[in-house]
């Protein structure tokens, strides 16, 4: 049975997270706290450990120690739970390539079993904010490019409505325009509570974005920086 | 469960619905089979006076060569089902999702019966009239093929969705998975040729026994699918 998630306290508490990735330590003692309505973006070189920070997040990489609770329960015994309520962006997008854009991000609000929110239709929402409608709406992923579909990808995460954003290398792929919607898509999601947890070795960008950045190095956080 | 089983097997059926690999693909490839058994066996069958027609009648090799086909069909299936999904991380989207495991399994097994189910309606009708196998027009007999048809295929799609998650995660998963799947439905296989040729030599009390065969291998992969399938999509 699933547990209802706290409305209140961090969205992420990580405390001397230890994983491993095979037999190599990708997070030796890492710390984190993520508030409500935070953007925090984790900096730092490749293999420092950003992407595994979240990947122990949404549980899809054990902590062999430490703590880790998100949106207040407990990762490891409330995985499922956890995980309807969180929204992943990683390095690979989780599209069906023979499915059209419509139908991916039908599939994800379904398999989600998410609740629409506010708006009365999610899905056409989603898809015109990231510039999917029309034509695109009913091409197949499998003919569109790289940032087309990251776009893709963004409006099946934003159409589900879920209280946390994790991000990894979110602007990878995409042109300056898509870039930009990014970057108004985390400041309107934070703004409306959402929490968001980004992974990016692009200094610059993190800065226009981040309430927080923390720079992780070697799997520890090296350097927490207060950017608002 | 059930709702997350119907979001899967719709999902999965519209993927083969748009890209028709099944159709285009999976079902020129087991034909081809079906084809070049009938040339393989074209002196047993047909030809040679020198083999007694009663010696290997049709009504018994019929049902390998179909039963054989439909297993290949299965791995193929199988195949193409996970490779959807790992292509572009979707595996890991379907436990970000919070999928019920158990949904997972029913939905898959699902989507990939169904598909045999229409594979096997032209395979068999290739079969019979390709070999010159009758069935028996009885109740009896078109109710056992019906029957092993519909058990079998859920046992074997059932198998091969636990197996192809098994190997999700592993670089050479395309040679292993058949590899692990072919040892492991022998008897399932013996079971519905079996039956089937029960079913063709109106012996339909010999072919009921063997169903049994198909509906505890359903029964026990169907089991081992919903409660272990959780651990087989973590790993």
């Amino acid at each position: 049975m699933q547990q209802a998630l706290v409305q209140s306290g961090p969205a992420v508490h990580m405390a001397g997270v230890v994983a491993l990735l095979g037999t190599f330590p990708a997070l030796s003692g890492f710390d984190l706290s993520v508030a409500r309505g935070e953007v925090c973006v984790l900096s730092g070189p490749n293999g420092a450990g950003k992407t595994t920070v979240l990947r122990v997040a949404a549980g899809l990489v054990p902590a062999i120690r430490g703590s880790v609770h998100v949106l207040g329960s407990d990762v490891r015994a409330d995985r499922r739970s956890v995980r309807r309520h969180l929204g992943y962006l990683g390095h690979a997008t989780g599209l069906y390539a023979d499915l059209t854009v419509e139908q991916n991000v039908r599939f994800a609000v379904q398999a989600a079993g998410s609740k629409p929110g506010s708006h009365p239709q999610p899905i056409d929402r989603a898809l015109t904010r990231l510039g999917l409608d029309g034509r695109l709406r009913s091409l197949r992923v499998a003919y569109l490019s790289a940032g087309q579909r990251r776009r893709v990808a963004l409006a099946s995460l934003i159409a589900r409505n879920v209280p946390l954003w994790l991000l990894d290398e979110p602007h990878a792929a995409l042109d300056p325009d898509g870039r930009n919607l990014i970057d108004e898509l985390v400041r309107e999601a934070a703004a409306s509570g959402t929490s968001v947890l980004v992974a990016s070795h692009d200094l610059e960008r993190a800065g226009r974005i981040a309430d927080r950045v923390l720079t992780v190095q070697g799997g520890r956080v090296a350097v927490a920086d207060n950017v608002a | 469960m059930w709702h997350d089983a119907k979001v899967v097997l719709f999902k999965d059926l519209a993927v083969e619905w748009q890209s028709k690999v099944a159709l285009r693909q999976v079902l020129p490839f087991v034909l081809t089979v079906v084809l070049l058994f009938a040339f393989g066996l074209d002196r047993v069958l047909i030809n040679d006076p020198l083999i007694s027609a009663d010696t290997v009648p049709v009504a018994y090799v019929a049902p390998g060569v179909f039963w054989l086909a439909v297993l290949f069909s299965s791995v193929m299936l199988i195949q193409r089902s996970i490779s959807s999904e790992l292509d572009d991380g979707a595996w890991d989207q379907l436990r970000l999702w919070g999928l019920d495991p158990a949904g997972v399994f029913v939905g898959k097994t699902l989507a990939v019966a169904i598909q045999l189910l229409i594979i096997e309606l032209m395979l068999g009708a290739v079969v019979l009239l390709g070999f010159g196998a009758t069935v028996p027009n009885t109740v009896s007999s078109w109710s056992l093929i019906v029957t092993v048809m519909v058990i079998a295929t859920i046992a074997l799609s059932a198998v091969a969705s636990c197996y192809a998650a098994l190997s999700a995660g592993i670089r050479v998963r395309e040679t292993l998975v058949p590899v692990l799947l072919l040892p492991i439905t022998v008897p399932l296989l013996l079971a519905s040729v079996q039956a089937w040729q029960g079913a063709l030599t109106s012996e339909t009390a010999v072919g009921w026994a063997w169903v049994r065969v198909d509906a505890v291998f359903a029964v026990i992969y169907g089991a081992v699918g919903v409660l272990a399938y959780g651990a087989l999509m973590e790993e």
